[in-house]
């Protein structure tokens, strides 16, 4: 007996890196909460920004109206980036910053605000997101065209593999594939094609030295998903590990073994998690957190975890602590970490893997023949919408279960959201002004001259191909200047950006629910005159369009005219819209949680418009005491993620536009 | 807006005689309107603004702007609107969006293509699904533009596709301007081949891209000289920043529309659409009382020219009414 091996590690692992994504209001309040976590024992910081930051716009913009604070910290220059820093030393902190269409730009504060403290950026750690391609796809805070975005990429990856040795310049993330409804395969197979894109746009940049190659190449990370199916989670992480060795290997001529080995973060999923019986998240979490922990050989280097009540709305400070302790008691209590890889020479795992690996290779192959990820946005963008339109009608049809949804539905009222905040975090909306009137004082006390400077480097170096542009970012923070005037350079620079939709080339859905609800259009629209038409808008910054385009899609395959022009409208340009498409009915959708300015600001715009007549509903993350306002204020109909039946909600919206056009027609007037 | 009320065909015909423009989205709901009661005030609209009743052409221009899809057509568009704004011409964009119609619904998104102010009242854009029936424009959107050129500046009728497309725009257009990419050799070849109209305009995006678009440049010229239509003008654009040759164009379509015979042109275009709406009604069937298609566009030739095309149609149907009752 003694003889045997020890089925053990000699030493146990070292945990993960544990953090909670985290932010909100401003910076002096985002530090407190900074600090108080890692007091709780969480080992690194990630930050969240708020939507104005992330797609670079100043709190005072049109845009940002709603917005600020909401989502995360309002960052608008160097100031607030040292107050949200101020205490935590950054020479031993690990941060990663969510953050993408304006990476360059936060990494440039951090930096200044680490010299501030005395810490040279050759010691710094930590990731900027920096991934563009999914923003196109999935999470909507673009800011830049493709072509201008890749370059930005690549001056990251190429200053910080130069200057900050150890830090993580990008996070390809499969994350919100799996968010925007991407099967295992596509989420593999899309993030391996992202990743390619970005290796290539360097290459080109940095040229082809293959030492240089392999420290970019050993600098890339990735963040991903994990749902329920925590066993064939784990296997496409698995996946993903020989398909990056493979690509380090014969694409890039990667020779060092440990440069080409996967390391990722994980944030598990949130798409899974419902707001019907919220406390069943828990579980959820906890069963997630498995895919991405159980088998050494394809663990996670850092994890987040969500809170059980992120479809209710923003978590509080407790709901991220109760997330925290799931990742401390599987460090510290459970055996996880003693032992070797638990899945080597474990037949069913390998057989998943292979089974993901054929499956993702054939995808990547048919990206690669329409030319590579930055020419194959439309196409992936549409399978995500496809995917996703299946993945709904699976739920609906009672296939897909969703335990508390749409089975085993019977339940208890919920203590946990029966407290007067209503179980989540509302954020004071005094922020929103505090934050306008504070970049003005700071524009105000600023060296002029030398912003103008800073910019007008900036602005050359943006339209000189062959310059980098972090040197001048960083000289551009340093000066004062504010989030929004970096975004607006570039964007005189570079031009704006609208991404694609994705619904258009959406197959239709036919079941004889449907068919019936295209025989009750029908009947309506010939009541009308002419086909009952339906805006459906996203007011604000929020980019998380999947709602929005399944119900786009749902009504179109319902048999209305459907105008969607996708995210990131403002009040006036819907209202505008809805008047001169002549509209039947409106539908809104937000998430971000800044309903509560936005919808009154376009029922507001929709009357200066003289669009009196016209319905509206809304769909969003939207709580109980918000929706009740709402209606208060003329909106005819408000959705929650409880209610998923998108069928029940075509038939609502068609009775709605029956029931304001009585038996008249519209000929309009 | 009283959606519901019954919308007065005279009334707006007045108010867009007037230059009013904010009539223009009750126009398009009252001409989309297959309700029999809107189909009549349609009729009261559509006299109400012809040459007949105006003692002129409308004086709007009518632009067709058509491509194949992915040329970058919405881009050139935006900056096309643009220009126009800048100086100070009012623009309607009726853009026919080619999503196919299944289930019948369909999901309209050209308009988020053009970038515009909001609160711009002199900008009117309005998309339309291709619809049902086989000619690419939705019913309305001929009735449409000559309803609004009485009171814009510009109206441009957007449209997808090549080979058929701009025939189509062209038989409403004053003015048709075709949008092709560098390499696009199938827009070479159907040219050549005839399968392609010579357009009035020939529009080449992606300038940017100057080897490429320099050699495009030179094919096309050169099929054009070999097709006798030299006079064609070719107008190399970009719509990246910094955009160029946008403002070039703009001249270029102002001047072809200067040159025009323009009450030949709509007179056509008004005889060819009324035959067009009354097959598209009455098939073959029709067509066959009416003594065939030359018979029929023969005695459309003998009307009184200032005559709108949907009292041009309805003298069709009398006439063959008679034919078949006789």
């Amino acid at each position: 007996m003694s003889d045997m091996p020890s089925p053990r590690l000699p030493e146990p692992d070292r945990p993960w890196m544990m953090r909670t994504y985290a932010g909100h209001s401003d910076a002096r309040r985002s530090n407190e909460l900074y600090r108080g976590n890692l007091q709780k024992g969480q080992t690194g910081l990630s930050i969240a920004f708020d939507l104005p930051t992330q797609t670079g716009y100043d709190p005072d913009h049109e845009l940002a109206r709603g917005e600020v604070g909401k989502v995360g910290v309002s960052i608008a220059h160097g100031g607030d980036m040292a107050t949200l820093l101020d205490q935590i030393p950054l020479d031993q902190m690990n941060t990663s910053m969510t953050i993408n269409a304006t990476a360059a730009w936060l990494l440039a504060l951090y930096i200044v605000a680490a010299d501030a403290q005395g810490v040279a950026q050759d010691r710094l750690q930590g990731t900027t997101q920096n991934d563009i391609l999914k923003e196109y796809l999935s999470r909507g805070t673009y800011a830049f065209p493709p072509g201008p975005s890749m370059r930005l990429i690549a001056d990251t990856i190429a200053y910080t593999v130069q200057h900050i040795p150890k830090w993580n310049p990008i996070n390809i993330c499969s994350y919100h594939l799996q968010e925007a409804g991407a099967t295992p395969v596509q989420e593999i197979a899309f993030t391996m094609c992202n990743a390619i894109a970005v290796l290539d746009a360097v290459r080109q940049r940095v040229g082809r030295d293959p030492e240089l190659m392999g420290n970019v190449f050993g600098r890339i990370s990735f963040f991903v998903n994990a749902g329920v199916r925590f066993v064939e989670e784990h296997a496409k992480l698995r996946a993903m590990a020989v398909l990056w060795d493979e690509l380090g290997r014969e694409r890039y001529g990667v020779e060092d073994e440990k440069h080409r080995r996967m390391r990722y973060g994980v944030q598990v999923n949130s798409l899974g998690l419902t707001e019907a019986q919220p406390e069943n998240n828990v579980y959820r979490i906890a069963l997630e957190a498995l895919a991405v922990t159980l088998g050494r050989g394809a663990r996670a280097r850092a994890i987040q975890l969500p809170a059980w009540n992120e479809a209710l709305g923003l978590p509080r400070p407790w709901d991220q602590q109760w997330s925290l302790r799931l990742q401390q008691i599987l460090a510290y209590e459970t055996d996880l970490l003693e032992y070797p890889d638990i899945f080597e020479g474990s037949k069913v795992m390998d057989g998943l893997v292979d089974e993901l690996l054929e499956g993702a290779r054939e995808e990547i192959h048919h990206v690669a023949e329409l030319g590579g990820a930055v020419e194959a946005v439309d196409y992936m963008k549409a399978a995500l919408v496809e995917s996703h339109r299946q993945r709904w009608q699976r739920i609906e049809s009672g296939e897909h279960i969703v335990v508390g949804m749409n089975r085993f539905t019977s339940t208890e009222s919920s203590p946990l959201t029966a407290g007067a905040d209503g179980g989540i975090l509302v954020v004071d909306p005094e922020v929103e002004a505090e934050q306008r009137a504070a970049v003005e004082r700071w524009r105000a006390q600023r060296d002029r001259a030398a912003v103008e400077a800073a910019l007008q480097d900036l602005a050359d170096a943006a339209r000189d191909d062959s310059a980098n542009i972090m040197p001048v970012t960083i000289a551009a923070a340093r000066a004062g200047v504010t989030t929004g005037e970096w975004a607006q350079t570039l964007r005189e620079a570079f031009g704006e950006y609208r991404a694609p939709t994705g619904v258009t080339d959406a197959a239709a859905v036919s079941s004889e629910e449907v068919s019936e609800l295209r025989g009750e259009v029908e009947r309506l629209s010939e009541m009308l005159g002419r086909r009952l038409k339906f805006l459906v808008g996203k007011p604000g910054l929020d980019g998380h369009s999947n709602g929005a385009e399944q119900i786009a899609v749902r009504a179109r395959d319902a048999g209305m005219d459907v105008v969607y022009e996708g995210i990131r409208l403002t009040p006036t340009q819907i209202a505008n819209s809805a008047a001169q498409e002549g509209v039947h009915v409106i539908g809104l959708s937000i998430l971000s949680g800044s309903h509560r300015e936005l919808i009154p600001s376009v029922i507001e715009s929709l009357r200066e418009a003289g669009v009196e007549d016209v319905p509206v509903v809304v769909g969003g993350i939207i709580p109980d005491a918000d929706a009740e306002a709402l209606r208060k204020a003329g909106i005819a109909a408000v959705y929650t993620p409880k209610d998923w039946n998108l069928n029940g909600m075509m038939r609502d919206i068609i009775e709605l536009v029956a029931e304001r056009h009585g038996s008249s027609t519209d000929n309009g007037a | 807006m009283t959606q519901r009320a019954r919308a007065s065909g005279g009334e707006l015909g007045a108010r867009l005689r007037e230059r009013d423009l904010s009539a223009a989205p009750a126009t398009l709901n009252l001409l989309e309107s297959r309700a029999p009661d809107a189909r009549e005030q349609a009729r009261v609209l559509l006299a109400e603004l012809a040459p007949s009743a105006l003692g002129q052409e409308a004086p709007g221009h009518i632009v067709g702007v058509t491509g194949p899809p992915g040329v970058g057509k919405s881009s050139l568009l935006s900056r096309l609107v643009a220009e126009w704004r800048r100086r100070d011409r009012s623009v309607a964009v009726l853009a026919v969006d080619p999503s196919s119609r299944r289930s019948g619904g369909s999901l309209l998104g050209d308009r988020a293509r053009i970038d515009a102010d909001p609160r711009d009242r002199r900008l009117f854009i309005r998309s339309t699904a291709a619809g049902d029936r086989l000619g690419g424009l939705a019913p309305a959107t001929r009735s449409a533009a000559a309803a609004l050129a009485v009171a814009f500046d510009v109206v441009v009728i957007e449209t997808v596709g090549v080979g058929q497309s701009e025939v189509e725009v062209a038989d409403v257009a004053d003015t048709v301007a075709v949008v092709v990419q560098p390499a696009s050799g199938d827009v070479l070849q159907f040219l050549k081949a005839g399968i392609m109209e010579v357009p009035d305009v020939l529009v080449l995006t992606k300038a940017d891209l100057e080897r490429a678009a320099r050699r495009a440049l030179a094919d096309l010229q050169a099929a054009l000289s070999t097709l006798g239509a030299a006079d064609t003008k070719l107008c190399p654009v970009s719509s990246v920043p910094p955009p160029s040759g946008i403002a070039e164009l703009a001249d270029a379509l102002e001047a072809h529309r200067s040159a025009l015979d323009l009450p030949a042109r709509r007179l056509h275009a008004r005889r060819r659409q009324a035959l067009d709406q009354f097959a598209a009604e009455h098939g073959e069937h029709g067509l066959r009382a009416l003594g065939g298609r030359l018979e029929a566009q023969r005695w459309l030739e003998h009307q009184d020219p200032a005559l709108d095309a949907a009292s041009l149609e309805r003298g069709l149907e009398a006439r063959a009414h008679e034919s078949e009752s006789s």
